[in-house]
């Protein structure tokens, strides 16, 4: 599926527009400031939806790949 | 000499040993020297671009931008997982490109792509400019560990010597395989030393990190969080989009993928990369721990922290273990750079002027410009007063400026020519070292409001972006296939 390509966005918006509203050092989160712990939340993020981007793209499901 | 001096020279000497094992029974020619022959899988591509990216500056740079900085610091946890992201879809056709035409460097790739020799001179002068800073930290890191390994009996300029020494003579031994199986080595120290700092520290000293924040909160409050003008939001947003761009724009970096056998171990890492990124984490609690315990080190003294905190915590053969890995974190992205500095001036500067020159030559002209680099490193690195995340991101405001005419030339029908092209690196090349050699900054510039705090570098790269469509849009000197705009 094309779309699921377009999950790759939601790193760069948790990133990039996140701090601006979560700027705070309290509440602590798991013991982390606010934004320390919504960043450590968008890395594991970042890593969870590019899995899943791995294994939805027929590229991947090739034998080998020669291209 | 101290246990700890001992025990950094003993990881010096497996390096070395390493080194020279990996090189056995292979003919170094240019191809196996500079990207392995193409043939590492998965697990050493990931060591590899791990290995680059997580050096001395994740070691001593991310503690002493916490110490430092506070807040800001949390940048670097998302610039390289976004360039995680990109390298998803970017990646894997520059791959397969450099393997089709057989490139050694990044600047072939621009050269092919453009078909001109003279861009791809260009863009290896922009690589070269970008490495020194970067090469500069490697040896500023060194500095410190052998220094305060030694307890002070080394000076920071005779350490920096050392260390110079050390790494020149791993790279010309080994070349790049020697980068792959230190990294393995480097990969498995680095991990074990920095997660246990990272939880050992806030415990012992204050017993959890909930508590060591609370201690820190309630002494500078905020300081956890990113200030309302300078490092504001929008520097942040800024500087992590500018960096994200620019992470595989690094002549060293770019050239580790042609070290790959598939394309798939790219998409493999976009995956678990991200991950691995975790480690800042501990780093970070190892600079935050160090602000109330060592407290009062200032300007490109910050870069101390680990190490002060470290002294005052541990025995001196535990001071030992850790300078060892500090070594292993310079080493393997130190090698990594001179090797591509030496490829980028004698494949991509000398040859196109010395057309009878082979590549036996030039593997041999490599060879003999590593210690040249590394003595040019060394000047400015004895000279310059900045902190490692200065550096790093001075040389990424650098590389950055070819991401335009790169991201161009993966489209299918590329809209930009080689004028555009090099007009725009030109300019924002120049926009870069303006700001940096004037020291003008937009904060200066008052009527820009919250725009104040965007990034020089994306200062930079706007203009690139303005002058290399504007020139794009100039009546072609020779016909092309499609009207331009």
């Amino acid at each position: 599926m094309q779309s699921i390509r377009w999950l790759a966005a939601l790193p760069f918006l948790g990133m990039l527009v996140g701090p601006f509203f979560l700027n705070r050092v309290e509440p602590y989160i798991l013991g982390l400031p606010l934004l320390l712990a919504w960043l450590v939340a968008c890395v594991v993020g970042t890593a969870a939806v590019m899995a899943v981007i791995y294994v939805a793209d027929p590229e991947n499901r090739r034998p080998e790949d020669r291209r | 000499m101290s246990a700890a001096l001992a025990i950094v020279a003993a990881g010096f000497v497996l390096a070395l040993a390493l080194g020279l094992y990996a090189r056995s029974g292979r003919e170094m020619g240019l191809e196996q020297w500079t990207v392995g022959g193409r043939g590492f899988g998965t697990a050493f591509v990931f060591l590899l671009m791990a290995g680059e990216i997580y050096t001395t500056f994740t070691f001593l740079g991310g503690s002493g931008i916490a110490y430092g900085k506070g807040g800001p610091a949390y940048y670097i946890l998302c610039y390289t997982t976004l360039a995680y992201v990109t390298s998803y879809w970017l990646l894997p056709p520059v791959w397969a490109y450099a393997k089709r035409h057989g490139l050694y460097t990044q600047p072939d790739f621009f050269a092919r792509k453009y078909d001109s020799p003279a861009l791809g001179m260009l863009v290896a002068l922009v690589g070269i400019v970008a490495l020194v800073p970067y090469m500069v930290l490697q040896f500023k890191g060194l500095g410190i560990i052998v220094s305060t390994a030694s307890y002070g009996a080394i000076s920071p300029a005779v350490a920096v010597w050392i260390g110079a020494a050390a790494v020149t003579a791993y790279v010309v031994v080994s070349g790049v395989h020697g980068s792959a199986w230190t990294a393995v080595l480097k990969d498995i120290s680095i991990l074990g030393v920095v997660v246990f700092l990272g939880l050992y520290l806030p415990l012992h000293y204050y017993g959890g990190y909930e508590a060591l924040f609370r201690a820190i909160e309630t002494e500078r409050p905020g300081f956890l969080a990113l200030p309302e003008h300078g490092q504001s939001p929008v520097w942040f947003s800024t500087t992590v989009l500018l960096t994200a761009l620019g992470a595989f724009m690094w002549p060293h970096t770019f050239a580790s993928l042609y070290t790959a056998k598939d394309p798939r171990a790219f998409r493999r890492n976009a995956a678990i990369l991200p991950l691995y990124q975790l480690i800042n984490l501990f780093v970070f609690m190892v600079g935050f721990v160090a602000v109330l315990q060592v407290p009062g080190l200032t300007g490109p003294d910050v870069d101390l922290a680990l190490f002060k905190l470290s002294l005052q915590s541990f025995p001196p053969w535990f001071v030992g273990v850790i300078g060892a890995t500090g070594v292993l974190t310079a080493l393997v992205p130190g090698s990594m750079i001179l090797i591509s500095g030496a490829t980028l001036i004698a494949n991509n500067l000398v040859r196109p002027l010395r057309p009878s020159q082979d590549d036996a030559a030039t593997a041999r002209l490599c060879k003999a410009l590593v210690p040249v680099i590394a003595l040019v490193c060394v000047g400015f690195a004895l000279s310059g007063g900045d902190t490692i995340v200065q550096l790093l991101l001075m040389g990424y405001n650098f590389v950055t400026q070819l991401f335009p005419c790169f991201l161009a030339s993966l489209m299918r029908r590329n809209p930009l020519d080689r004028r555009a092209a090099a007009a725009g690196i030109v300019a924002g090349m120049a926009t870069v070292a303006v700001t940096s050699l004037s020291g003008l900054s937009l904060s200066k510039l008052a009527f820009l409001g919250p725009l104040q705090d965007v990034n020089v570098g994306v200062a930079a790269l706007a203009v690139n972006l303005i002058v290399t469509a504007a020139v794009a849009r100039l009546p072609a000197a020779q016909p092309r296939p499609r009207a331009a705009g």
